[in-house]
């Protein structure tokens, strides 16, 4: 029988917090290889990068491990001029991935959102809580979920699901 | 099978039966039993004693709202649960339930001498017996009284159960499984909402699980249910059972406890035993049903007492016959149908008393019809019977000659009252229905609406027809409602239903009631031992009294006498009470008012309140990337907010105060290793970083050279010190800048709120990078010999990296920003590097230091170094009330600055006051003594009390440095107090002796920074 829920730490990644002005948001997602989604907590992803929006001059920018540099200077240069901040935060935080059929329950455990699939469907994200953690939540897939929490809180997160999975295992 | 069961019929499985105990005593009961139901189909009645005259108690409903019959059910380990409502508790194999307040046994109850006394025990007997003396209160009358009264005992031991906790959304949330819940669901899911529907009991149907002959569309109730429920699910609707709805929040937010494992006989282990399902429904439908009312008559508490449609519920529903001659007593219709079905069922009903004087209507004529004797304008005067009831006295309301009828079981209906408890906790406003003599929904003040039986309507048809109205209207504002949080506010009526304005509709079975209540107490005099509250021991006299007392409103009148302040909230006794003031007050019941409903509407769990917030998730625990290395090398940590921090570092032996002493001279001698991870970061970045610094610190910015650090001081707008930390300039347009650790969130908020509402214009950028580094200082006269050889790519020589400096290049092969920086007042490096490498990083520095003798140290050996260098910690030596001045830090502000956060409050008259607290030294004149944090600081210690206190020590160590102890003080125009000796008076009444000195007590000079 296929699992109910199933948690999972995800491999250390590359990732970038941009911000900036209008000028530089085209000129980001051109050097990045993903464009900025500019639609309210959207993510866009041209595999295995992927750009979430956090809000209005902010992104989450993703990538496999170990392409920090070129990500950072390709942006850099393609920067000229136009006023931005891009910031590796690689290691600030990692991520979980909660999948199956039961996944949308178990993170409802603690996030207070509506994550049906037309109140929350695949391609939203957002920057939320999960009890007393604050994380970035991304829905990957009609049953599966990606989890940006900060380094310090991931045990807690981690714990927190596993206790709420604990009944569909 | 016992003989209290009938033949057939009912919902309970006849071909299971269920082995239990009660009060050790072992019984069997079937499955689909109630405690109660199982306890009555064994004969027993007495199932408790009362709260305050510990008199005999029977069962008196079959629901929710039971009075009487609180048990404990003990499952043994810790999972011991007090005040169960034996109506509500389902029976499995080995359930093991003990009755309450009684000593030494339910049937022999030393206790029982408070009902002997009773007349000693009036309503306010707290309150006017136990006033004095005062200091008895706590120690004696407090503790007596809660042994005497009372409810079961709390639980001792952990819960080991598991709590489970969801969120979730809907359309409409549908509270109440009876006709008019499932009606109301089944239409709001056909007209496509998502719906929750959810049900206190265990199984669906409400009032059709006791009413078999109904019928809806043509079909038995039964068959109704099932169908409902299975195109329920075919549309996705989730279905509670076992599910309260206990709470009706703000924004349409409610709160459900769902019951899951305790009417198993063995739950699985990875179960949870409740879920707290937290609701966020963009329309509610109230289904919730009536509650019956009791009548007042005197000593209407014997067992064998209760209400007229539990007494048809366990008969219909459970197939137990609950008496073998029963007399009714009612001032409605309702009693007799329950009375036909008991005679039905072959109990003989001795008469049916009535109150009203001409009962009307076809229920009455059917009584007649099958041989009942009805008795108008009758009521009860007085009952027999210790453990269970012998008899009843009937005579006329009016008064008259008495007649003693024998009898097992007395049935009483004094009508219905609507179950307006989540109606009311959503702050809906009550109106009071005249003929019906009973509060009822009147406005809303949420996106809400009550169907059926909890606005007032009783008849079936009626109730199916008002469930699917309030379903299908439910769902086309659900429809309309683009956010789940808008509330219909002020005084916008409900949303209307057929029928327009609704009260009782001619062909309700209450038609013809009497103004309510009335009938029931007779009108010469107050009746005795005629109770009201059943579970708070409060009767009419009772009552009666606070009236005479010169109590008027039903708040004081509640508050005075208990009355509806038990565990049930008065669920069977609030109106009854209310009309009695409102009676005897020759008031209108809506001028006397009625009380507020609280959450929640049965009582909940601890548990299920605080789910998995217990142990290690109780909250986050937070810890460094290098705090596993601390861990293994035998840290002590303290908690720093969320934080764990390495407080020190002992050696085999050593306390607290050896390893402090030893760890501060490694680091004033040679070098120390010390994780300053969790100071905060914050990345700020963008062409106008440099102005917008400007505008958050005191200092100025324009002028630092990219490579080189400063130390920043932030204040709030009130001129106060908000945080500080130092701050590194990586390049024009970047700014690496440190926070305090607790200040990390509270600063990056304050710099957000400015840059988004006061200075949107700036081109700059905010990122926490907190996590993103763990930091490594090293600190100490041979810092800069540890690192040399891990440096990469950077020159750290004296003069190539100086003081307040900052480069980027490779520490230990490791991308990093190294600082060189100092909290110690020693040559100081801060080595960031990227939060995985975090924990190598520091074990090669560790190696790297061997040859220096360096010692890893805590936070505790921080404190003491920075506070022999005077520096202060935000939050210890200012407390929101301090300004740089006060801490001598007026060199901070930047003087040429057009503005800065805080600069305009700085120039209030107050903050240049010479008695301000400033930050000085204190010295105690015995130098092995060292002064309480905390403590105040005083000129004479020997005058009057209350003395001037000119302010308090702030930090204290003994110092190995110094060789004697130190500290820092806010003290009343202190820098004018230096040489000065002051004192600090102690909580013994000693009092310390000091000198107020200079706040720098270690190379004042600061040469040994540039070593």
């Amino acid at each position: 029988m296929a699992e109910l829920v199933t948690i999972t730490t995800l491999p250390p990644a590359t990732r970038f917090v941009v911000r900036g002005g209008e000028a530089a948001i085209p000129l980001i997602g051109r050097a990045f290889g993903v464009a900025l989604p500019r639609d309210a907590c959207r993510a866009a992803s041209v595999p295995p990068r992927a750009a979430l929006w956090l809000g209005p001059d902010e992104w989450l920018l993703l990538a496999p491990d170990g392409d920090g540099e070129r990500i950072a200077s390709e942006i850099g240069a393609a920067l000229t001029g136009a006023p931005a901040s891009v910031v590796d935060i690689s290691d600030r935080q990692v991520a979980l991935s909660v999948g199956g059929p039961r996944a949308a329950t178990v993170v409802n455990a603690f996030n207070p959102l509506d994550l049906h699939p037309e109140a929350f469907p695949v391609g939203m994200c957002t920057r939320t809580v999960f009890a007393k953690a604050e994380i970035v939540l991304w829905r990957t897939a009609a049953d599966g979920f990606r989890i940006e929490v900060w380094r310090s809180f991931a045990p807690y997160v981690e714990g927190l699901l596993r206790e709420a999975a604990e009944e569909y295992a | 099978m016992t003989p209290f069961r009938t033949p057939a019929g009912g919902r309970i499985d006849r071909g299971k039966p269920i082995r239990f105990t009660f009060d050790g005593m072992a019984y069997t009961g079937q499955a689909g039993d109630t405690l109660a139901s199982a306890l009555l189909a064994n004969g027993v009645h007495l199932v408790g004693r009362s709260f305050k005259y510990h008199r005999p108690r029977g069962i008196v409903a079959a629901g929710a709202e039971e009075p009487n019959a609180l048990v404990t059910v003990d499952r043994g380990g810790g999972r011991e649960v007090p005040n169960l409502r034996a109506t509500q508790v389902e029976i499995y194999e080995g359930l093991t339930a003990i009755s309450q307040n009684r000593w030494p046994s339910l049937k022999r109850d030393l206790g029982a001498v408070n009902d002997l006394l009773s007349p000693l025990f009036p309503a306010g007997f707290y309150y006017k017996t136990f006033k004095w003396p005062r200091s008895f209160w706590a120690k004696v009358y407090e503790p007596a009284i809660r042994r005497s009264a009372g409810l079961g005992r709390a639980p001792k031991a952990p819960d080991p159960d598991r709590y489970a906790q969801l969120y979730a959304h809907c359309d409409v949330l549908v509270i109440g499984g009876g006709p008019t819940g499932i009606a109301a669901a089944l239409a709001a899911a056909e007209a496509g909402a998502r719906v929750i529907l959810c049900d206190e009991q265990p199984e669906f149907g409400g009032s059709l699980l006791h009413d078999p002959g109904a019928t809806i569309d043509g079909k038995a109730a039964t068959e109704w249910i099932a169908e409902s429920l299975a195109a329920l699910g075919r549309r996705d609707a989730v279905v509670l059972p076992r599910t309260t709805g206990f709470g009706y929040f703000a924004h349409n937010f409610v709160g459900l406890a769902e019951r899951i494992t305790d009417h198993l006989a063995a739950p699985g282990a990875r179960q949870p035993r409740e879920r707290l399902w937290q609701v966020r429904a963009k329309e509610v439908v109230l289904a919730a049903g009536a509650i019956e009312r009791p009548l007042a008559f005197p000593q209407n508490d014997r067992p064998g007492i209760m209400l007229a449609e539990a007494a048809r519920t366990y008969l219909n529903r459970y197939g137990v016959r609950p008496g073998t001659r029963a007399v009714v007593i009612t001032d409605g219709d309702s009693a007799y149908r329950a009375a036909l079905d008991l005679a039905a069922a072959g109990i003989a009903i001795a008469a049916i008393a009535d109150t009203r004087a001409a009962p009307p209507g076809p229920l009455v004529d059917a009584a007649r019809a099958a041989g009942i004797v009805v008795h108008p304008a009758t009521t009860i005067i007085g009952t027999e019977g210790r453990r269970r009831v012998h008899s009843a006295r009937l005579a006329p309301v009016g008064g008259g000659p008495e007649d003693h009828v024998s009898c097992d079981l007395i049935l009483m209906s004094g009508g219905w009252t609507p179950a307006v408890h989540l109606f009311s906790q959503s702050r809906g406003k009550l109106r009071y229905d005249e003929a019906l003599g009973a509060f009822v929904p009147g406005t809303s003040a949420q996106r809400e609406r009550s169907a059926g039986g909890c606005r007032g309507t009783y008849e079936l048809d009626a109730c199916i027809g008002e469930g699917h109205a309030a379903g299908r209207e439910a769902a086309a504002a659900a429809r309309r409602s683009p956010a789940v949080s808008a509330t219909v506010s002020g005084d916008a009526p409900a949303a209307p239903l057929p029928g327009g304005e609704r009260s009782s509709q001619p062909g309700d079975a209450e038609r013809g009631r009497d103004v309510a209540g009335e009938g029931a107490l007779p009108r010469r005099k107050i009746p005795k031992r005629a109770f009201v509250d059943f579970q708070n021991d409060v009767t009419v006299k009772d009552l009666a009294l606070a009236l005479r007392e010169g109590f008027r409103s039903i708040e004081h009148v509640k508050r005075y006498t208990t009355t509806g302040m038990a565990t049930d909230q008065g669920k069977t006794s609030n109106m009854t009470a209310l009309e009695f003031v409102a009676t005897s007050l020759g008031k209108a019941v809506p001028a006397v008012g009625t009380t507020t409903f609280r959450q929640p509407y049965t009582p909940v769990t601890f548990g299920v309140i605080a789910g998995a917030a217990r142990g290690d998730l109780f909250e986050p625990v937070r810890r460094t990337p290098i705090h596993s290395w601390a861990a293994e090398n035998g840290a002590v940590f303290e908690d720093v907010g969320l934080w764990k921090r390495a407080w020190y570092f002992p050696k085999a032996g050593e306390d607290m105060h050896e390893a402090v002493a030893r760890e501060c001279r490694a680091v004033r001698e040679g070098a120390g290793i010390f994780d300053a991870s969790t100071l905060g970061k914050i990345e700020v970045v963008g062409p106008d970083a440099a102005e917008f610094m400007n505008r958050l610190y005191t200092n100025a910015w324009t002028k630092l050279e990219p490579g080189r650090c400063r130390y920043g001081l932030m204040l709030t707008e009130a001129g106060f010190i908000m945080d500080d930390g130092v701050v590194g300039r990586l390049a024009p347009d970047r700014f690496h800048v440190t926070t305090t650790t607790g200040g990390a969130p509270r600063v990056l908020h304050h710099m957000e709120d400015y840059l988004q509402t006061e200075f949107p214009d700036l081109k700059v950028w905010l990122t926490s990078t907190t996590e993103q580094w763990a930091v490594i200082a090293v600190q100490g006269p041979k810092a800069r010999d540890v690192i040399v050889s891990l440096v990469d790519g950077i020159d750290i020589a004296r003069d190539a990296m100086p003081h307040m400096s900052v480069r980027l290049g490779k520490v230990a092969g490791v991308p990093a920003r190294l600082f060189r920086v100092s909290f110690t007042g020693e040559l100081g490096f801060e080595i960031n590097v990227p939060a995985r490498h975090g924990r190598a990083v520091w074990e090669a520095v560790h190696a790297a230091g061997q040859a220096h003798g360096i010692a890893p140290y805590g936070t505790e050996t921080m404190h003491v170094l920075r506070a022999e260098k005077g520096y202060i910690i935000v939050g210890q030596e200012s407390d929101g009330t301090v300004i740089p001045a006060d801490l001598g830090l007026d060199g901070m502000i930047g003087k040429t600055k057009p503005d800065f956060v805080g600069k305009r409050s700085l120039a209030r008259p107050d903050m240049q006051l010479a008695d301000r607290k400033q930050l000085v030294g204190l010295l105690a004149t015995d130098p092995k003594v060292t002064l309480e944090e905390g403590a105040q600081v005083v000129e004479d210690p020997n005058a009057p009390v209350p003395m001037r206190m000119l302010g308090h020590v702030t930090s204290s160590y003994a110092s190995a440095a110094l060789g004697r102890s130190i500290a820092l003080a806010l003290v009343s125009g202190g820098r004018a107090r230096k040489g000065m000796k002051l004192f600090v008076p102690a909580l013994d009444g000693t009092a310390q002796e000091a000198t107020v000195t200079d706040p720098v007590f270690y190379d004042p000079e600061g040469k040994r920074l540039d070593g």
